[in-house]
């Protein structure tokens, strides 16, 4: 058994981390399917935060932006993937480089 | 005990967070990502909310990750990919972004005037019945402030969902740029023009896309 007492600063900092796992990996990576999963992780981790201060300011509000926040990453991933299903019928390519239409 | 749990999913979260990230197969993403949201279902459920602790497993896990692997099998992009770097300098560049932002973040976490938990900062988190000050269960006092205080805003997300499938729907109906073909219960005049009456039929649209893809 471990004496270490976890507050919430731990849970805080392992959000940092996901965050930042999440914001690298969608500049790092150039398949847009796995882009869209980093942001998923981005908001897990934001989802992470809501719910540590609400327990650590004992405000069941946090919980309920969670709620929030998960119904808008559901409608999020639906047109998201609707968008990139739409794309990858018009052209074949997987990556984010291909999308340069707009360029220029 | 809780902090054996929070140690061994934390490494959970972190690995799985790095598999998404370094996975060259996005199906292997896919099942990675599966492994983030589930430990983060668990702290959750270390800080007694239980209601979102479900909600992620069943909608998270549930849904949006096995929309992913429909997406990725239906499109076939379930290849490695290349490891070239197009834009010169991006990945040092992200990477020394990302460094410099994960800095940012915990200077924010650590101050008061960012979090406003200046009281509650040393607080142990403890076990999994710990509510806290208010009445009842965890189900009870999120649906209290839901019904409540957030009641506009619920309503609100029960349009935007309805947009979204709609919206969904529409995106990814074929639209005829190929010669392709439909599927039945389709009247050739509605196939002929395509794009209109796009937001009026959504059921047959629906069976339609589920019918040819």
């Amino acid at each position: 058994m471990i004496a270490l007492e976890i507050t919430g600063s731990y849970y805080l900092i392992l959000a940092a981390l996901l965050f930042t796992i999440g914001a690298v990996g969608l500049l790092v990576r150039r398949n847009v399917l796995v882009m869209f999963m980093c942001v998923e992780l981005m908001l897990n981790a934001v989802n992470l935060t809501f719910v540590t201060f609400a327990k650590m300011l004992d405000d069941v509000t946090g919980q309920v932006l969670v709620f929030f926040t998960l119904a808008v990453a559901a409608a999020e991933v639906a047109v998201g993937l609707a968008i990139i299903v739409a794309i990858f019928r018009r052209r074949s390519g997987a990556t984010a480089d291909d999308l340069d239409v707009l360029k220029g | 005990m809780t902090a054996v749990l929070f140690f061994l999913f934390a490494a959970a979260a972190l690995a799985g967070a790095l598999g998404v990230v370094l996975s060259r197969n996005p199906v292997h993403s896919a099942l990675w990502l599966v492994l983030t949201l589930l430990s983060v279902a668990v702290f959750f459920l270390l800080q007694s909310a239980q209601l979102v602790a479900a909600v992620q497993v069943i909608v998270y896990a549930g849904a949006i990750v096995v929309l992913f692997l429909f997406v990725i099998m239906l499109l076939g992009v379930d290849r490695e990919e290349t490891l070239s770097d197009p834009i010169k300098l991006q990945r040092p560049a992200a990477i020394v972004l990302g460094v410099l932002m994960l800095g940012e973040v915990l200077v924010l976490a650590g101050h008061e005037w960012a979090t406003g938990a200046q009281t509650a900062h040393g607080v142990p988190i403890h076990g999994l019945m710990d509510t806290g000050t208010d009445p009842g269960n965890n189900i009870e006092r999120v649906a209290r402030v839901l019904f409540t205080d957030f009641l506009w805003p619920f309503q609100l997300t029960a349009a935007l969902l309805v947009v979204a499938v709609i919206g969904a729907i529409v995106l990814a109906r074929r639209s005829g740029e190929r010669p392709e073909d439909p599927g039945p219960g389709i009247p050739a005049a509605e196939r002929a023009r395509p794009g209109s009456g796009s937001g009026e039929r959504p059921e047959a649209d629906a069976e339609t896309s589920e019918g040819t893809s």
